[in-house]
């Protein structure tokens, strides 16, 4: 081809038909991209392909799923659902308003330790139907001005928690504002179980996203109190709890990290908590919970990735095995030019 | 004029001219110039004297002239217009498609406000930490469904009208690349002027051809005369060699020498004398070129003209001529003429040389015109172009008269072409005939096999030319485009009055109907005269005509009705393609959803004026089967795959407004969005471009396999539903697992954010590749580069401190159950697309998919006859056809014409015989027609 092309060109140059059109002279140079002639493989979807090809995936999946649920099921979990037995008996009529009353409102639980737990082991606080997701509420806050001291009054996306009394709050928005506050101590037979509440918080949300020069000022001094309160002596920095709740959650049951426990508990252990329910989930009917739970190279307890992987690894190898049977009960010949019926029945508008 | 070169500036004078118009072969005006020059004469002046806008000279070192028209008031100016844009089959679907898309999404945003409103009511009054108002302005309601429609405006890609735009701009660069199509002859390329229809090729499904220039090469050539009654060049098939012309030239047989000298000045040639001396003439028209050459060959060589005077050089003498007056040809009058003057005793001549119908009802009283009359039937079965060439001797006070009426009519500014062609009906009379020539035109290279290729892709040929019926048949005989008998069948329509055209329309239409369910070639024939009539009065029976029928000749044929032609099919919702060389195409090209232009001999005017131009006929087949195919099938998948990705994400986004109190919270951030529509789904798709289902190879032998581009089974909304239920069973599988393996502790807002939309990615790039069929290097790197780039960029955002993502990826990567939970997405959602596709491709393959699995696994290829190109000379055309040529006329003539009245028992007779034997006729057939049944 590149060898004719210039040898033809050169001839008509030379000819005298000037009516020719002379668009030669833009001629790209001959190259398979252009000729849409780039080598290419062209893989199509034989039995064999498929077959293995699920099998394969069956094959990978199954163990994987194996390993998982292993790890999910190694995870030892202690959840305490508190939020109605916390009330006193009298109140349980009126949760809302015992909840809003003034004064501490101690509870104690006890949990026992099915298993035994190493350290760390984490404690959580779970919340459920608490949409932190909310548009409005996951808008309402000021990163500029957790991060910046300068930036105090950038108070804009915060309504309507951004003023109060006139100045503006820091920190302000719906999340800070409803920062949750129930409080939790541990003790094993009479023993304070001392809880690390260091660390708790992602490193990078404590050195970049929180100024250590940011102070809590003006802070639930309006005339709703949301949540907990701030001590306006520690930067916000240190203010771990506040981080980890900053971090908002995707979906409306989610667990926040409270503080790890650096020892382990044996078997039978009973656990005292002495908790006080501060948080207001009553109006809205949600639950609190209160979780120890240790940690496995996938995470927490969950097992739906490993019932997936099986589930999903089981239905593959089952597709591979039907198709192999369709494929020998049936056997289909591809690309028999038997199928190419051009001459379809005429007429047929 | 004769004016002086120093009185050029000081000539005054008044122009009187039409206002402007954007007609370019016309102007009708008038030039007065003041004494002392030219006293107060009329001077009319013509489009002949004018040079339009951006004209370049040739053969000439200097012009004088006026602006008349300046500005955008020019010809060109006004013509210029903005031309319609054209809008393809795919485009108008892929624009329903949205239509239908953005009525799904008023219709989300509408049931998820009120949800919305209700949930807010009901639920988010309760939680004190969203601080809802109590009381709240009354737009307050709005709030909730303009946050939702923000939410799925990206469910309409815009990013669809931007990809497109450059994927099609890539399939006009591929025509113009295409080494394949370039015309070795004159190194013409292709070229793709309109960048947006490429689409639209892959969907004809009729093409209407012009015939000379398009089908034959314009190259032509002098081959046969009838001079006197006596057939010259009958036995070696070229006049030029034939002994006894030569020897009838040389003796002086003044029948002879007539009909040589009218070939020789009987036209509006220019000779021009190269500085070796060679003379080189240039013509408008190729006919007349050929004539003066063959002129030269039997020693009348046309030398010189010089202003007004001809000179001829006949056996080394010097004659010379004045011409008088030219009249001028036009479609219309269907000849033209010269008065000449001998300069050597003074007499004046007619000489007039036209189509037969406009010259032989003009013979003089005495003359028996019946040879001629059979020349021209004789010649034209042979598919030659014919001339008849006539003179008359004018008498001196007879062209006076006429003379000044023939100025008069010349300088009028209204109707002028009308008053002039009567004025010279009036000369034109009485005239002797001289002869008859013909001229042949060959047939381009691989003509007949495009044809044949193209049909058996299913589409249906129209011949539109302005040639004799007799002509357009042979060439439409050896071009394949019609079958002879008993194969084939063509039915004529004629006559010349209103009821004749009815009747015989009615007629047609009736054997149509009854042979359609035959595997029968059916064709029908139509001149100029019949169509206007069936246009104007039997437009809907017509209209019927023409989608029943295959095959159309339409002959004597003018542009406008060419183009009406067109606008008829058009209007029944037919794909057309239009394909010309000349400018009697041009309105028929623009009209046509496709216009191609050949850029040939007759200049660039079709060319200019075409979507497409092409160097020659041969190469409709690349340009519709593969540049044609591959663009729509490219097309379909791109934009139903940008559906499926905008699809995809807004369906995520609709799933997380149900467990955020549908509010209409993003659960991705803004940055991601964008970049997701315009970066991360959009190259891995533009690289579909490349992707080509089946091979050009394959795609030539198995023409039939355009149809599923034709009917549109590639994009429809069946296979857009197919894409929508695709879209959201992947938006619940990234949703639901996302959600799922990242909930409880990891349920952190940005985290399970990235899981998800890297699980969209994902998917799309394994979407991409199960839905490509060849990899090329730049595919890979595509889909694969664009999964690294998406991490890479991710990772860049999550080293800046003061974005929203700031370690967020670098997080994610390191947890091995991210990893798993990717892993789980694509087998997911994957694995049954997988197996669908695998199933349908194995046991319920389309046409496609067979010629694929053949293809590749290098199994039989059912070969429908080899349909390479064959070299074809003239002899090879014309002999087989000149064995059935009749020395003598009878009734039976015309085997091919069976509805002609002559033999309308014969046709009826034959099709009845194809009622007894329906089996052996399907046997004999090779191909029938696809039909459209989807």
């Amino acid at each position: 081809m590149s060898s004719n092309v210039p040898s033809s060109s050169s001839g008509a140059a030379g000819s005298a038909d000037s009516s020719a059109p002379r668009r030669n002279s833009k001629r790209p140079k001959y190259s398979r991209f252009t000729q849409q002639e780039l080598p290419a493989c062209k893989p199509i979807l034989t039995p064999r392909w498929v077959i293995s090809a699920f099998m394969l995936v069956g094959i990978i999946f199954i163990p994987i799923g194996v390993a998982a649920l292993f790890a999910s099921r190694e995870v030892v979990e202690i959840v305490d659902r508190y939020e109605t037995e916390c009330i006193p008996e009298e109140f349980r009529n009126d949760k809302v308003n015992y909840i809003q009353k003034p004064g501490n409102k101690p509870c104690n639980r006890t949990l026992t330790v099915p298993k035994k737990m190493k350290q760390p082991i984490y404690v959580y606080y779970q919340l459920d139907n608490f949409y932190q997701n909310h548009r409005r509420y996951v808008k309402s806050r000021s990163d500029e001005q957790l991060r910046n001291n300068d930036s105090a009054s950038d108070t804009s996306d915060c309504k309507p928690e951004d003023y109060a009394n006139g100045a503006p709050i820091v920190p302000c928005g719906l999340i800070a504002w409803s920062l949750f506050n129930d409080t939790y101590n541990f003790s094993r037979n009479n023993e304070q179980l001392s809880l690390n509440k260091k660390g708790i918080s992602w490193k990078s949300d404590r050195e970049h996203k929180f100024g250590k020069d940011v102070y809590p000022k003006n802070f639930q001094n309006g005339t709703l109190i949301g949540g907990a309160h701030l001590n306006e002596s520690i930067p916000l920095s240190e203010q771990e709890d506040l981080i980890v709740w900053m971090r908002t959650a995707a979906l409306p049951t989610f667990r926040k990290l409270y503080g790890k426990i650096e020892v382990d508990l044996q078997i039978n252990d009973t656990i005292q908590v002495s908790l006080e329910n501060n948080y207001n989930t009553y109006s809205f009917n949600g639950k609190k919970k209160l979780v120890l739970s240790t940690t496995s190279w996938l995470g927490g307890k969950n097992d739906f990735l490993g019932i997936a992987y099986l589930t999903v690894g089981g239905i593959c190898i089952f597709l591979a095995m039907a198709f192999t049977v369709v494929y020998l009960v049936k056997p289909r010949r591809l690309g028999d030019p038997s199928y190419l019926s051009w001459n379809r029945n005429p007429g047929g508008h | 004029m004769g004016i002086d070169f120093e009185l050029l500036h000081k000539m005054k004078g008044v122009i009187e001219c039409p206002i402007p118009d954007r007609d370019i072969r016309r102007f009708d005006a008038n030039l007065r110039l003041f004494p002392p020059f030219i006293d107060n004469d009329l001077c009319p002046l013509t489009i002949k004297n004018t040079i339009l806008q951006s004209c370049y000279l040739r053969n000439t070192e200097w012009v004088c002239g006026v602006a008349v028209y300046t500005g955008n008031e020019t010809k060109l100016g006004m013509s210029r217009g903005i031309p319609e844009p054209k809008l393809t089959a795919v485009d108008a679907m892929i624009d329903k498609l949205t239509g239908a898309i953005f009525v799904f999404q008023i219709v989300v945003v509408i049931v998820l406000g009120i949800a919305g409103n209700v949930w807010k009511d009901t639920e988010a009054v309760k939680q004190w930490y969203v601080l809802y108002p109590k009381e709240g302005p009354w737009y307050e309601l709005l709030v909730i469904p303009l946050r939702f429609e923000l939410l799925c405006s990206i469910m309409i890609p815009i990013s669809i009208k931007v990809s497109l735009d450059l994927v099609k701009s890539l399939y006009a660069k591929f025509i113009d690349w295409d080494n394949q199509m370039i015309d070795q002859e004159t190194s013409t390329r292709s070229h793709a002027t309109n960048t947006a229809i490429s689409e639209d090729l892959g969907q004809v499904e009729y093409i209407l051809t012009d015939k000379t220039g398009t089908l034959t090469e314009n190259r032509m050539i002098f081959r046969r005369c009838c001079i006197g009654g006596i057939f010259y060049g009958n036995e070696s098939g070229d006049a030029l060699k034939d002994v006894e012309l030569l020897n009838a030239v040389s003796s002086g047989s003044s029948d002879v020498i007539r009909f040589v000298t009218v070939m020789a000045i009987c036209n509006t040639v220019i000779p021009v004398k190269s500085k070796t001396g060679a003379i080189s003439y240039k013509a408008q028209s190729q006919d007349e070129d050929a004539l003066v050459q063959a002129a030269a060959c039997l020693h009348m060589v046309f030398v010189n003209k010089n202003a007004n005077t001809l000179e001829i050089n006949f056996n080394a003498s010097i004659i010379q001529y004045e011409v008088l007056d030219t009249l001028e040809f036009t479609s219309d009058r269907k000849r033209m003429s010269v008065v000449v003057k001998d300069c050597q005793n003074g007499k004046i001549f007619l000489l007039s040389k036209g189509a037969d119908e406009a010259i032989i009802p003009y013979a003089c009283a005495g003359q028996q015109t019946r040879t001629f009359t059979e020349a021209v039937d004789q010649y034209s079965q042979l598919g030659l172009r014919t001339l008849c060439l006539a003179w008359r001797e004018l008498k001196e006070d007879e062209y006076q008269d006429w003379s000044l009426m023939f100025k008069e009519a010349n300088s009028t500014l209204v109707d002028r072409e009308w008053r002039l062609a009567e004025v010279c009906q009036r000369l034109e009379h009485d005239l002797e005939i001289l002869g008859v020539t013909a001229i042949e035109d060959r047939l381009q290279d691989g003509v007949p096999e495009t044809i044949e290729t193209l049909r058996k892709a299913g589409i249906n040929f129209w011949m539109l030319t302005g040639d004799k019926q007799n002509t357009a048949i042979q060439i439409a005989l050896s071009c394949n485009f019609i079958s002879p008998e008993p194969k084939g069948q063509l039915l004529l329509i004629n006559g010349k009055t209103e009821d004749e055209v009815g009747r015989s329309l009615d007629r047609v239409l009736l054997t149509m109907r009854i042979t359609t369910s035959e595997p029968k070639d059916v064709a029908f024939v139509i001149d100029g005269w019949a169509l206007e009539i069936a246009l104007k009065h039997y437009r809907k029976v017509f209209t019927e005509l023409a989608i029943l029928s295959r095959t159309a000749l339409c002959c004597r044929v003018t542009p406008s009705q060419k183009a009406q032609l067109v606008e008829i099919l058009k209007s029944c919702d037919y794909r057309t393609l239009a394909i010309g060389d000349g400018g009697n195409d041009v309105r028929m090209i623009q009209q046509a959803d496709i216009g191609v232009g050949i850029s040939g001999r007759e200049g660039l005017q079709a060319a200019r004026a075409a979507d497409y131009s092409i160097g020659k006929f041969r190469f409709l087949k690349r340009l519709i089967l593969v540049h044609g195919r591959y663009s729509y099938n490219r097309t379909a998948f791109l934009s139903q795959y940008s559906f499926y990705k905008s699809l995809l994400i807004c369906f995520i986004q609709i799933f997380f407004s149900f467990i955020s109190g549908v509010s209409g919270t993003s659960l991705f951030n803004s940055v991601s969005l964008m970049a997701y529509n315009v970066f991360y789904t959009s190259i891995p798709v533009l690289v579909s471009v490349l992707d080509k289902d089946l091979s050009e190879k394959t795609v030539m032998q198995h023409p039939q396999i355009l149809f599923y581009c034709q009917a549109g089974r590639l994009l429809n909304p069946s296979t857009f539903a197919g894409w929508f239920g695709r879209s959201l069973f992947h938006a619940i599988v990234v949703f639901v697992i996302s959600i799922h393996a990242y909930a409880y502790e990891k349920s952190e807002m940005e985290e399970v954010s990235m899981v998800a939309l890297s699980g969209c990615i994902w998917l799309q790039a394994f979407v991409v590749t199960i839905e490509t069929n060849s990899f090329t290097v730049l595919q890979h790197l595509a889909i694969w580069g664009n999964l690294a780039a998406f991490y890479i960029i991710n990772w860049i955002l999550s080293a800046v401190p003061a974005s929203g993502l700031y370690t967020i990826m670098f997080r994610l990567c390191t947890q091995p159950s991210y990893w798993i939970t990717m892993f789980l997405i694509v087998v997911t959602g994957m694995g049954p697309v997988l197996a669908i596709k695998y199933f349908r491709y194995t046991y319920r393959p389309s046409k496609i998919n067979t010629l694929q699995q053949a293809e590749r696994l290098g199994g039989p290829i059912l070969s429908l006859g080899n349909i390479e190109p064959q070299p074809r000379s003239i002899e090879k055309d014309v002999s087989p056809l000149s064995i059935t040529l009749p020395k003598n006329r009878n009734p039976v003539y015309e085997p091919l014409l069976s509805d002609s009245p002559n033999s309308t028992r014969k046709s009826f007779g034959s099709s009845t015989t194809f009622d007894f034997f329906p089996s052996q006729s399907r046997l004999s057939s090779s191909y029938s027609r696809n039909c459209k049944d989807n």
